[in-house]
């Protein structure tokens, strides 16, 4: 009896720390859904319970954020620069991470090392200098500055990724291809590419949710609000005057979470894999 | 393939002759990326090195040299030893946090039970939403009239409204406000960090410990640990370098206040640098960072090198 007791309580432990886990995790996001759902009476009242619908619920601030904001034109923005930015990143990160992969020796270590070591240098210690340049391209307060800035840390980050992955890979399979007749690059195109294409398209979508992510950037570069990409929109822009209007700005933050909290958690294992790839073996 | 000799496919060939080459097709494949990252981190790292020891502003944009003066100036300002302070409270206390909650948490996931797919998922979370807006889904939680914190609180009798804490507004819980936050954006990092590590022991390892009387402490902390270190290090360093240099959770929560309560190295930077457009200074300020990035570098060198013996 006493060990059934024990047993339950232990059992009743683990789950009651997984629940506080989880609620600690996911209230806010919860809080973003249900704030952007309520009507403005009802989010305003501190008499109301804050955790549930005390008015019917509306669709009042989507519809404010389509129709009376730029909100539709920062999506839009997001998805111009991430694209672009995810081209620039593979035309320069593929090549160099099956490189670096394969060359041998102490200089091919370093170069790795080097490139991880890049990623780890701040924004915010090159924001300045970075500022001064795209002032003098022309590209301030544009959202092209972004595309020119973002592979600064999307290539050594997916070069370090794609690294992981294509150790991971046998060389006897370009030799093969070698000795039936290809070149070194048409190996690497016609053998290397398509079988690492599920490695490949895993870069994309990070390297596509790193743009999203991005703040620093984008809050230094970009003040004109229609080049604003989404993050920095919502996050600035929907303040109007000196009033949060918090449903809005709610529904816009829950829009832009979604897609990548969905790619993060279908790919989340093999992300560990390859940022581990190197650490480990 | 078949080789016939043709104009055009003489010029191939010597193409080909290059492109066969390991070393070369090596150095041609990694350029780009290599060339990318020195203009444009490489290039504009000297340029804030520069900038920090020049008179530089935007209304003023000379390359006038004055050595050191901008640090002497930077040093001198109570706001920057105040900011000094902060980051570092901000950095290891959000760190320290989170590192607490992540090994909790993945030793709780390490055990099979229904739902833990979901439960991962979930828990994944504020790593992998952009921060920007769950920052402001935490200041609309902290807000000083409908904090929903405050609400649960009073309505638990904890305490009464009328002396409702302020979050953001009161310097010490608005720095206690954004370690919280940036902890809370970081440990589910921790989390897959240390069940990578633990996942990647293998099993007949720990079976071996216990079959030789090994508890569950010494399993944990003389085989479990130090396997797992190199791994949990590297996460360790990408938490510290991206906390000590983040501005977005401080810009967004707090705005460095209340009277710079919140400052950190990288938003007084900012402040400094591009609202106030003094760039020298600004650079000078930023360039603080720089030890504790070095530091951080040199012990992952070492842990690199010690790995490869």
């Amino acid at each position: 009896m006493q060990r059934i007791v024990t047993r339950v309580a232990g059992e009743a432990g683990f789950y009651l720390a997984i629940a506080f886990f989880v609620v600690v995790t996911t209230f806010p996001f919860y809080w973003m859904l249900i704030t952007s759902f309520k009507t403005n009476p009802d989010l305003y009242d501190v008499t109301n319970i804050p955790f549930w619908f005390n008015e019917a619920p509306t669709l009042e601030h989507f519809r404010y954020l389509f129709e009376q904001t730029l909100f539709a034109r920062w999506l839009l923005n997001s998805l111009v620069i991430g694209l672009c930015v995810v081209a620039i990143t593979l035309i320069a990160a593929l090549p160099a991470g099956y490189s670096l992969a394969r060359m041998t020796g102490r200089n091919g270590e370093a170069l790795g090392i080097g490139i991880f070591l890049t990623y780890l240098v701040p924004p915010t210690l090159l924001f300045l200098p970075l500022s001064r340049i795209i002032a003098n391209l022309g590209l301030q307060n544009s959202m092209w500055s972004l595309v020119l800035v973002y592979p600064t840390f999307t290539i050594p980050f997916c070069t370090w990724l794609l690294m992981g992955f294509f150790k991971a890979l046998p060389p006897e399979i370009e030799e093969a291809a070698i000795v039936d007749g290809c070149s070194l690059f048409g190996a690497f195109v016609r053998m290397v590419i398509p079988l690492s294409l599920p490695a490949i398209l895993t870069t994309v979508i990070f390297t596509f949710t790193l743009t999203l992510q991005e703040f620093v950037y984008a809050l230094t570069f970009v003040s004109s609000s229609a080049q604003k990409p989404i993050t920095l929109g919502v996050a600035t822009d929907l303040v109007r005057g000196d009033i949060f209007f918090w449903g809005e700005i709610m529904a816009g933050a829950l829009i832009a979470s979604v897609p990548v909290a969905i790619a993060y958690n279908l790919l989340l294992d093999r992300f560990i894999t390859g940022i581990t790839g190197g650490a480990v073996k | 393939m078949v080789t016939i000799a043709e104009p055009g496919t003489k010029a191939a060939s010597r193409f080909r002759y290059i492109l066969d080459r390991r070393e070369t097709l090596g150095a041609i494949f990694v350029a780009p990326a290599i060339l990318y990252v020195l203009l444009l981190v490489g290039g504009p790292f000297l340029l804030a090195v520069y900038y920090s020891i020049s008179a530089y502003t935007i209304y003023d944009p000379s390359w006038r040299f004055v050595g050191l003066v901008n640090f002497a100036q930077v040093i001198q300002n109570p706001v920057f030893l105040k900011t000094l302070g902060n980051t570092f409270l901000f950095t290891f206390g959000s760190q320290l946090l989170g590192l607490i909650l992540g090994k909790f948490g993945a030793f709780l996931l390490m055990r099979p039970f229904a739902g833990r797919k979901i439960v991962r998922a979930l828990i994944i979370l504020p790593w992998a939403v952009p921060i920007a807006l769950a920052a402001v889904a935490w200041e609309w939680m902290f807000d000083s009239l409908y904090s929903v914190i405050n609400w649960s609180m009073i309505a638990l009798g904890i305490i009464d409204r009328s002396d409702a804490p302020n979050w953001l507004g009161n310097p010490h819980l608005a720095m206690l406000c954004v370690i919280i936050v940036n902890a809370w954006r970081f440990f589910p990092f921790a989390i897959v960090i240390f069940l990578a590590g633990i996942t990647s022991i293998p099993q007949d390892i720990i079976d071996a410990a216990t079959v030789d009387g090994a508890g569950f402490w010494r399993r944990n902390y003389q085989i479990v640990l130090p396997l797992i270190l190199p791994i949990v290090a590297v996460g360790l360093i990408f938490g510290i370098v991206f906390t000590f240099t983040d501005l977005s959770i401080v810009y967004l929560l707090t705005n460095g206040g209340p009277i710079n309560a919140t400052s950190v190295l990288a938003f007084q930077g900012f402040q400094v640098g591009i609202v106030s457009g003094d760039v020298s200074h600004g650079a000078a300020i930023s360039l603080f960072m720089l030890p504790v990035l070095l530091v951080v570098v040199i012990i992952v060198l070492r842990f690199i090198r010690r790995r490869e013996v």
